[in-house]
C-alpha cells in the first residue's frame, strides 16, 4: 500500500540508516563548508536522496547573543502566523530569507527564513522560566501548533541547513560554501519508510544542540516515554529527536556534563560494575538505577554538536561504523574513513570510536 | 562405594520403590507383565516400613563387614571384593534364615518362591551378581527419600 | 437430607494397566482410591476426587486419568450444570461458596492478544549467547535528578534503598499457614539461587527462613501477623498488602485447625485460634493513613529498606497507585484478578477486579502523565504464565513481575482449586505433616529455579530478537507490542497499536 502523501515525520515512526560526518577546529578557527560537503558527498551511497543536512557553529558572530531561528514555511499563511507569534513573544533584530541556489534535483523547497531574536523581556519575566526554557517552549509551540511552519534550528550563533535531497545537493542549495564555522556536522539520510519532508531531515536541533545520527535505536519507545514525563514532546518520532531531548534533559536541566550524559546513554554493563570498587560501583549503579530509561539500545552512531564542541558516541555493542582522525587543530569524524582521507589526505591518528565510550572534543578557550 | 540411603524425613509411604524393584527383578522388566502375569511373582527387595505418618524404605547397606556373609552356612551370601556389593546366590541359598537373624538393619527377607524358601535382598540392580547398576528404586522415588551416593563411612 | 450435588470428576482406570500396587490409594488424601482385595480390583469414590492429578502422576503404569463427570446439562446456556451445582451446594450447606486460585472465568486474556516485535535488516538482533544480555532490575524509589560529584565519580546525595534482582521475576506472597513451610523453603532457596526475592506473605517469617532474609519480602497485612521490628529488619523489602487480585476488598480467614504449633509461633497468635485478616487495615481508612504506615515502617527500619504497597487491580487502580506513590511507597505492586489465593469466596473471585494487563497499562501511563513513573518501581502480578508474559508486562511498563501460581505449578500444583480443604496431595496448601512431607524443598527449589532460569533464557532470546540488550530498554517500550483482535478502546488503554499498523 502506498503511504499517503500527507503522512510525514511525526505521523509515523521512521527508522532510518544514514551517513554522518563532522569537522571541527579545536581553536575555534572558522572554515567554510566545502570540506564537509566533499566528505558527505563521498558517502553518497549511504543515503537515498530523501534527506540531507548540515549544522554549523560560529556562522553568525555579528548576532552571537541572539537566538537564530531558521524557519521553513510551506505557505504564506504559515509565515504570517509564525511572524505574528514571534512578534508577541520575541524581539526581532533582523529577519531575512535564507539565500539559496536553484539546484535541479531539489524540488518543492519551502520558503526558508531566518530571524535573529531575543525573548521579549516582559513576557520572559512573566513566564518564570529561564531564557533557554522559554525559547524552547515557544519553538515547540510553533512546530506543534502552526501548520506548515517548522523551526529547523533555534540556537545562538549556529544554524541547521537541511532538506529533502542528497546532502551534497542540499549543501549546494543552501550555499554552505559561503558560511564559515568552527564546527560542521553533516547528515545523509537513508530512511526506510519516509514521506520525505523538509522538517524531518537531519540534523535535529534544539537550542544550541544539534545531532546527526546513524542507526535505529530499539529502546526508542522506552526513551520517548521517559522524556515525555519531563514535558518534551516527541512530535517527529525520530531517534535523533529523542536523543537530543535526553541530552537536553541530562545536561541543561540536570546539570550533568555531556560526557556523563553520554555515559548514562551507554552505561557500563552490570558485569563491569560488579568488578568495580564499592564506591565506584555505587555511583555507576545509581546512574543505571535513576536513569535506567535513558539507556539507549540498538545500533547508533551520533555526533552531538554544541557550543562546547562535539561529542561522538557509538552504542555499547558498536553496531554502527564511526571513524575519527586528527590533523593539527582539526578533528574529523565520518561514517567511513575514506570520507576523512578525501578532505585531509595526511590525516593522523585515524581510529574507530569505541562502543559506548564518549569521544569528546572540546573547543579551546571555553 | 556408592550406596542407597533412605531418608526418613522425605519418605511418603507411596511404595513406588517397591513396584520399581519388583519390575527390575522380573523376567520381563515390564511393570504390567511383572505384576500381573509372571509366576512366581517377582519379589521386591526394598521394603517401605511404617505408615503414612512415618515411613522409611529399608534397603541393604552393603556393609563393609557384612554379618550376613559371615553367618551364611551355604556360601550363597557373598560380598564382591571389587564392587563391595553383597548378594545372595539363589541357587546356593538353603533358606536357613541365619542372615535374617544377623542383619542389624532388617534388610534380608526369606520368602517362598516356586516351592523353595530363599533369601531376598537388594543387589543394587546389577544385572550380574555383585555388579552395581542404575538403582530403579532411587529413580522411582518421587521425593528423593532414596539417594544413591558415595559414602566413606563403613566402606 | 439427600445431597443433590453430583460428582465433578470421574476417575478413569485402565484395568489392562492397573497392577493394584496401591500407589494411588496411598497418594490420595481425599481417599478416592481403594484397593479392594475382595473384588480383586481398585475402586474409586468419584465424588471425593478434586482432580489434583497426584494419582495420575504417581501411578507407575499410567493407568489413570481424570475426566469430567459425564452428566450432561439440559442444554441451557443460562442454567448450566455448573450454575445448578452451585445452587445445589448452597441449598445443602447454606454457606458462601469457597474456592481457590485466580479468576477462572473466560474473560479475555490480553497477554495472548499482544504480539512481540523482532528486528530485521535496519537494526540487528542480538545473540544472547555472544553478547551480554542484562536482565538485572533494581526496585525502589529514585530521585528525578541524581546529585553527583562528577570529578570523583561519587554520589553527592545518598540513594534511597533498592533491592537488586538478577531476574525480573519474584515470587509473590504466600503465607505460612496457607502453604506449607516446605513451599516457602523451596521458594526461599530458589530465590537465593536465582538472585531474586520471595515473599513470606502475611503469616510471619518462620525462623528457619530468616537466613534467607536478604532475599525475603515481608508483608504487613491487615492482620499484622508476625509483625515486629525483628521481622521487618530481617527482610530485604517490606510490602504493605492492601489487597489481593483474587479477592479485592476481602480479608482472609485461616481456620484454627491449620494453626499448629509452628504456624502459631510464626504468626504470633495462639494455637488453634482462627487467624482473621480484616478486609481493610483498620488503621488505614484513607490515603493519608497509608502514608503514616509507610513512614512508620521506614522509621522502624531506619530508611534502609524499600516499602512496597500492593493493591488489587480494581476499577480505579491508576488513581490508587498514584496516590500510593505519593504516600511514600517505593514500589507499587498491582495484582490482577487472575492472581491466585488459598481461599476466596467464589463469587468475589469470579466477579471482582480487572485483568492485570489493563491495570498495568493504566497505572504506568497514569504515573507517566503525572511525571512520577521514574520515581517509583512498578511490579505486576496476577497470572504471569510464561516468559512471553513477563516480556509483555515489562514492555507495558512493569519493572518486574511477581509469580506465584506458576511457581506452585512447578512444585506440583495442578490448580484443582481445593486449597481451602487443607488436604493438598502435593504438600503445598496443607499443614498436615504427612502431606507437607511430600514436598522436599531440595527438589522444589531445583524445579522452581529451573523454571525461572528457563524463562530468563527465553526473555533474553526475545530481547535479543528485538535488538535490546538490557531490560531497562524494554521497560515501557510499548512499540515492541502490537495488539491482535483488539478494539480501539482496548488498544488505547493498553497504549499499543494493532498488528500491521
Amino acid at each position: 500500500m502506498r503511504q499517503p502523501a500527507s503522512l510525514r515525520e511525526g505521523d509515523v515512526r521512521i527508522p532510518s540508516g544514514c551517513a554522518i560526518a563532522g569537522i571541527m577546529d579545536r581553536t575555534g578557527g572558522r572554515h567554510d563548508g566545502r570540506d564537509i560537503l566533499k566528505a558527505i558527498a563521498l558517502m553518497h551511497d549511504r543515503s537515498n536522496g530523501l534527506g540531507g543536512g548540515f549544522a554549523a557553529y560560529g556562522i553568525y558572530p555579528e548576532y552571537a547573543s541572539l537566538y537564530a531561528f531558521h524557519i521553513m514555511y510551506e505557505s504564506k499563511e504559515a509565515r504570517d502566523r509564525t511572524e505574528a507569534y514571534l512578534d508577541v513573544h520575541f524581539m526581532s533584530e533582523k529577519q531575512e530569507r535564507i539565500p539559496t541556489e536553484p539546484v535541479k534535483s531539489i524540488q518543492d523547497a519551502p520558503d526558508i527564513w531566518r530571524y535573529f531574536v531575543a525573548p521579549h523581556p516582559v513576557k520572559l519575566n512573566m513566564s518564570g522560566l529561564d531564557e533557554a526554557e522559554y525559547t524552547m517552549q515557544h519553538v515547540f509551540h510553533i512546530n506543534a501548533a502552526i501548520p506548515g511552519a517548522f523551526v529547523a534550528s533555534s540556537g545562538k550563533n549556529m544554524g541547521a541547513f537541511k532538506g529533502v535531497g542528497y546532502p551534497e545537493d542540499i549543501g549546494e542549495f543552501y550555499r554552505i560554501g559561503d558560511y564559515k564555522a568552527w564546527l560542521w556536522t553533516a547528515h545523509g539520510r537513508f530512511p526506510t519508510n519516509t514521506p520525505g519532508w523538509w522538517g524531518g531531515a537531519h540534523p535535529f536541533t534544539l537550542l544550541n544542540w544539534s545531532i546527526v545520527h546513524n542507526g535505529e535505536i530499539s529502546s526508542y519507545d522506552a526513551n520517548r516515554r521517559y522524556v515525555e514525563q519531563f514535558g518534551y514532546e516527541c512530535s517527529l518520532q525520530t531517534d535523533t529527536e529523542v536523543i537530543t531531548y535526553l541530552f537536553d534533559l541530562l545536561v541543561r536541566r540536570h546539570g550533568l556534563s555531556q560526557e556523563l550524559a553520554a555515559h548514562i546513554l551507554c552505561a557500563s554493563s552490570w558485569d563491569e560494575i560488579d568488578k568495580m570498587d564499592p564506591e565506584r560501583a555505587e555511583f555507576e549503579t545509581a546512574l543505571r538505577c535513576v536513569y535506567a530509561s535513558a539507556l539507549i539500545n540498538g545500533p547508533m552512531s551520533i555526533i552531538l554538536g554544541s557550543d562546547e564542541g562535539l561529542l561522538a558516541l557509538n552504542d555499547r555493542l558498536k553496531l554502527r561504523a564511526l571513524m575519527a582522525g586528527e590533523k593539527g587543530d582539526m578533528v574529523y569524524l565520518a561514517s567511513e574513513q575514506a570520507a576523512i582521507e578525501l578532505v585531509c589526505p595526511d590525516v593522523e591518528n585515524v581510529r574507530a570510536i569505541d562502543g559506548g565510550v564518549p569521544f569528546v572534543v572540546q573547543r579551546e578557550g571555553r | 562405594m556408592k550406596r542407597i540411603y533412605a531418608i526418613e524425613a522425605w519418605c511418603i509411604d507411596c511404595k513406588r520403590c517397591e513396584v520399581a524393584c519388583k519390575t527390575f527383578h522380573s523376567a520381563s522388566r515390564d511393570t504390567v507383565k511383572a505384576l500381573t502375569l509372571e509366576f512366581p511373582e517377582p519379589r521386591n527387595r526394598v521394603r517401605v516400613e511404617g505408615d503414612a505418618h512415618r515411613s522409611i524404605a529399608v534397603n541393604c547397606r552393603h556393609c563393609a563387614d557384612p554379618k550376613c556373609v559371615e553367618g551364611c552356612i551355604s556360601g550363597a551370601m557373598t560380598k564382591d571384593p571389587v564392587t563391595g556389593v553383597v548378594t545372595s546366590d539363589p541357587r546356593k541359598c538353603v533358606g536357613c534364615r541365619t542372615c535374617v537373624a544377623l542383619c542389624p538393619f532388617g534388610c534380608v527377607r526369606v520368602e517362598e518362591a516356586a516351592g523353595k524358601e530363599i533369601a531376598y535382598k537388594c543387589d543394587l540392580c546389577g544385572d550380574d551378581l555383585g555388579q552395581p547398576g542404575d538403582s530403579s528404586c532411587v529413580k522411582a522415588c518421587p521425593n528423593r527419600a532414596l539417594v544413591f551416593v558415595e559414602s566413606e563411612e563403613c566402606s | 437430607m439427600l445431597d443433590y450435588l453430583l460428582p465433578r470428576y470421574k476417575v478413569l482406570r485402565d484395568v489392562d494397566l492397573c497392577v493394584k500396587c496401591g500407589v494411588c490409594e496411598r497418594s490420595c488424601a481425599n481417599e478416592v482410591h481403594v484397593v479392594d482385595d475382595e473384588l480383586g480390583r481398585v475402586t474409586a469414590d468419584h465424588a471425593r476426587c478434586v482432580n489434583c492429578q497426584r494419582c495420575v502422576v504417581m501411578c507407575p503404569t499410567q493407568a489413570l486419568a481424570i475426566t469430567n463427570w459425564p452428566q450432561v446439562g439440559n442444554g441451557s446456556t443460562n442454567w448450566t450444570l455448573s450454575a445448578m451445582q452451585d445452587i445445589a451446594k448452597q441449598a445443602q450447606t447454606g454457606a458462601v461458596l469457597l474456592s481457590s486460585m485466580g479468576n477462572p472465568q473466560p474473560h479475555p486474556i490480553y497477554w495472548d492478544r499482544l504480539l512481540l516485535n523482532a528486528s530485521q535488516v535496519t537494526n540487528p538482533s542480538i545473540d544472547p549467547l555472544r553478547e551480554p544480555m542484562e536482565t538485572r532490575v533494581l526496585l525502589g524509589s529514585r530521585p528525578d535528578v541524581l546529585k553527583v560529584n562528577e570529578r570523583e565519580r561519587t554520589l553527592a546525595a545518598k540513594m534511597p534503598p533498592q533491592i537488586k534482582l538478577d531476574v525480573p521475576i519474584m515470587f509473590s506472597a504466600m503465607s505460612f499457614g496457607s502453604v506449607s513451610l516446605n513451599v516457602q523453603k523451596s521458594l526461599a532457596m530458589a530465590a537465593e539461587e536465582l538472585g531474586t526475592c520471595f515473599n513470606c506473605g502475611e503469616g510471619g517469617l518462620h525462623r528457619d527462613l530468616e537466613r534467607y532474609g536478604d532475599h525475603a519480602v515481608v508483608q504487613v497485612a491487615s492482620g499484622r501477623f508476625g509483625v515486629d521490628p525483628h521481622y521487618l529488619n530481617a527482610a530485604a523489602m517490606i510490602e504493605i498488602k492492601i489487597g489481593q487480585g483474587a479477592k479485592p476488598g476481602i480479608g482472609g480467614h485461616l481456620p484454627g485447625e491449620k494453626i499448629d504449633e509452628e504456624v502459631s509461633r510464626t504468626r504470633m497468635i495462639p494455637q488453634g485460634t482462627d487467624a482473621i485478616s480484616p478486609a481493610p487495615h483498620h488503621d488505614i481508612y484513607s490515603i493519608e493513613d497509608l502514608r503514616q504506615l509507610v513512614f512508620s515502617l521506614k522509621e522502624a527500619t531506619r530508611y534502609e529498606k524499600p516499602v512496597a504497597v500492593k493493591i488489587a487491580a480494581v476499577h480505579n487502580v491508576a488513581a490508587i497507585a498514584s496516590g500510593s506513590a505519593r504516600a511514600g511507597a517505593d514500589v507499587i505492586v498491582v495484582d490482577g484478578f487472575r492472581g491466585g489465593t488459598g481461599a476466596a469466596p467464589a463469587r468475589i473471585r469470579d466477579n471482582v477486579g480487572i485483568p492485570i494487563e489493563l491495570a498495568l497499562a493504566a497505572v504506568d501511563q497514569r504515573l507517566r502523565d503525572e511525571g512520577i513513573r521514574s520515581k517509583v518501581s512498578l511490579v505486576a502480578a496476577g497470572s504471569i504464565r510464561n516468559s512471553a508474559d513477563v516480556v509483555r508486562a515489562v514492555a507495558l511498563g512493569a519493572d518486574a513481575v511477581y509469580v506465584a501460581s506458576a511457581a506452585l505449578i512447578a512444585l506440583g500444583c495442578h490448580q484443582c482449586q481445593d486449597c481451602a480443604s487443607g488436604k493438598c496431595n502435593w504438600g503445598i496448601a496443607t499443614q498436615r505433616p504427612d502431606l507437607a512431607r511430600r514436598l522436599n524443598p531440595e527438589i522444589g527449589a531445583e524445579r522452581v529455579a529451573n523454571l525461572v532460569r528457563a524463562w530468563n533464557h527465553e526473555i533474553q532470546e526475545m530481547m535479543g530478537g528485538m535488538g535490546i540488550n538490557a531490560i531497562d530498554s524494554l521497560r515501557g517500550n510499548r512499540l515492541m507490542l502490537r495488539g491482535i483482535g483488539l478494539t480501539e478502546t482496548e488498544l488505547s488503554i493498553l497504549g499499543v497499536k494493532h498488528a500491521g499498523a
